[in-house]
């Protein structure tokens, strides 16, 4: 695959009181177009410092990030973020939350067209009903809904996801991930997304790269999710790999996340899983 | 239902109405120890006029006791409005500059708590020129002094927007002007707001200086004039409606205030 996002030796470093703090060390990652990445790790090993460094929010120290074959340097419109606070302006509708982006990305188009886009979008993510309310009467998983809508419709390059669902329950949880992949397929977009639950990881992905704990954090795995698409979430899980894949990444985060990668074992082979079944019949009653 | 009315009923009449009393009770007592204050009746007597006939003018320090207010409340209105016009950008600015703050912080800090009665002979001199020194005197002291709670609350306001919007505002790439009208200033309005009530107080303490230094038709003017005149019963009357419009006045502001809060 062609490479679509580029970060290559990707350094942040903070100035404390105590000396440099080394956050990210290293971090080397390529991405080709349509891909959907996941990035797991512990929390505060830097997921976001490198999430927010590719959307520009952040500045690297040494490294470079190439989009599209144009280096990364700020902020813009053609990387959608959603955040993990869905960061919607409490003084405008979901509408107009919406439009805000829109306007700024079409300015070429009619007013009735952008009316269309920021239509379109929402009720794409199931806010038909609800597009003039307000942030404060919408639920959670409403906002985040308003958030996805608002990066899909920049027509972004690559979307940029940070534990978009880490506020919500379970089943808004799945409901959204749906959207989400649904939304993801038909405008093939790239994605880079946080998350730190496992099923929602392999669920999602074509590929998940784990983080190795900080300070100087960096790319410990990449495994490939071989499910086809469009996946399933019962079947998956029925599938033996599912439990292999996901074995070997809670492991990662139990154990060898610790350790750089040069002094990690080989990928281990297939175990016998851990039955999960309450997560299964949890999964069974929310399809059904 | 009806035991949360009586409670309602203790709570907003008849506890209130408990403290009037015990006011009115010490005002008599201090009445009957010295004979220069006038009593209750004595000052609704001498002071009926003003109240029956509120917007009468029977000369320029002889009008009903609105009519006073009304002046002044213009007046202040006045001053008022030329404190947001400057106060607000002033605030936005030390808001949103570090250095602005750090050359300007002292200086401000020095200005804010000097006394209207400072200012307004400083506004005499400035306005010497003008065709009405007093009156532009009177508004440069007002503003001045009303300023602050606007600037200073602002200010922080500006510093306190969530990082949050402002990433939204990168991500969009929003121009400054967009940035300034649809994120900066929707996301300050409740500090402001909160700068605006404490602006108008401060707005309304100082009229009264301003007018009893000058004399001018106003409630402090009046007021300034029976001190004069030794009819101490309308120095009690233009105490009270001071103090009801003030309170009137932060009770509106509140009620602006709350509208914001929630947004
Ligand atoms: N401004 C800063 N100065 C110093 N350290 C910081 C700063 N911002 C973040 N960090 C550190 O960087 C690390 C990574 O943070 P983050 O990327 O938010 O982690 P994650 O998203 O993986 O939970 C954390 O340990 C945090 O303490
Ligand atoms: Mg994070």
């Amino acid at each position: 695959m062609k490479p679509y996002l580029e970060i290559s030796k990707l350094n942040k470093i903070y100035p404390t009181p105590k000396g440099p703090a080394v956050i990210v060390k290293d971090f080397d990652l390529t991405i080709g177009k349509g891909e959907f990445i996941t990035l797991i790790g512990h929390s505060g090993c830097g997921k976001s410092t490198v999430l927010s460094i590719v959307a520009g929010l952040s500045d690297l120290t040494t490294g470079a990030v190439v989009l599209a074959g144009r280096e990364v340097n700020a902020a813009g419109p053609d990387r959608g973020v959603v955040f993990q606070a869905p960061c919607l302006l409490p003084w405008f509708t979901a509408y107009q939350n919406v439009m805000l982006g829109v306007e700024q990305v079409f300015f070429t188009a009619s007013p009735e067209e952008r009316h269309q886009i920021v239509e379109y979008y929402l009720h794409v993510v199931g806010l038909g009903d609800s597009m003039q309310k307000y942030p404060s009467e919408l639920s959670g998983g409403m906002r985040q809904r308003v958030g996805i809508a608002r990066a899909f419709a920049l027509s972004p390059k690559m979307l940029l996801l940070d534990e978009p669902f880490g506020m919500l329950d379970s089943l808004t949880r799945y409901e959204l991930q749906q959207v989400l992949i649904d939304l993801w397929k038909k405008d093939q977009k790239t994605a880079l997304m946080v998350t730190h639950d496992v099923d929602e990881a392999i669920f999602l992905s074509d590929r998940i790269v784990m983080m190795s704990d900080g300070p100087e954090a960096e790319v410990g795995d990449i495994v490939r999710v071989p499910f086809a698409r469009p996946r399933d979430r019962r079947e998956i899980m029925e599938m033996p790999e599912y439990y292999e894949l996901r074995e070997y990444l809670i492991e990662f985060l139990n154990e060898r996340s610790h350790d750089r990668p040069s002094k990690m074992n080989p990928r281990p082979a297939f175990r016998d899983p851990e039955p999960i079944w309450s997560k299964i019949n949890e999964i069974q009653k929310i399809t059904a | 239902m009806s035991e949360q009315f009586e409670k309602k009923i203790k709570d907003y009449v008849i506890l209130p109405l408990f403290g009037v009393l015990c006011f009115m009770l010490l005002w008599c007592l201090i009445c009957s120890v010295t004979d220069n204050l006038p009593n209750p009746i004595k000052m609704w007597q001498k002071s009926e006029l003003f109240i029956y006939e509120p917007f009468a003018k029977r000369g320029e320090m002889d009008q009903g006791i609105l009519r006073f207010t009304g002046l002044s409340i213009s007046l202040v209105g006045q001053g008022y409005l030329v404190a947001l016009i400057f106060g607000t950008p002033l605030g936005f600015f030390l808001g949103l500059s570090k250095l602005f703050t750090r050359s300007f912080d002292p200086i401000i800090q020095i200005l804010r708590p000097v006394s209207p009665l400072a200012w307004y002979p400083l506004g005499l001199v400035l306005f010497e020129l003008s065709p009405e020194p007093s009156y532009f005197a009177s508004l440069f002291t007002i503003s001045v002094c009303a300023m602050w709670p606007t600037v200073l609350n602002t200010a922080v306001g500006v510093r306190a927007i969530p990082q949050d919007y402002l990433n939204v505002a990168k991500v969009l790439k929003l121009s400054r002007s967009k940035t300034l009208f649809k994120v900066l200033i929707p996301a300050t309005l409740p500090y402001m707001f909160t700068g605006f009530r404490l602006s108008l107080g401060i707005a309304w303490l100082v009229i009264v200086a301003v007018e009893m230094l000058k004399g001018q038709p106003g409630i402090g003017g009046f007021l300034w004039d029976a001190y004069n005149a030794g009819n101490y019963s309308l120095v009690i009357l233009c105490i009270l409606v001071i103090g009801l419009v003030g309170f009137t006045l932060d009770r509106l502001m509140s009620l602006v205030e709350g509208k914001f809060k929630t947004a």
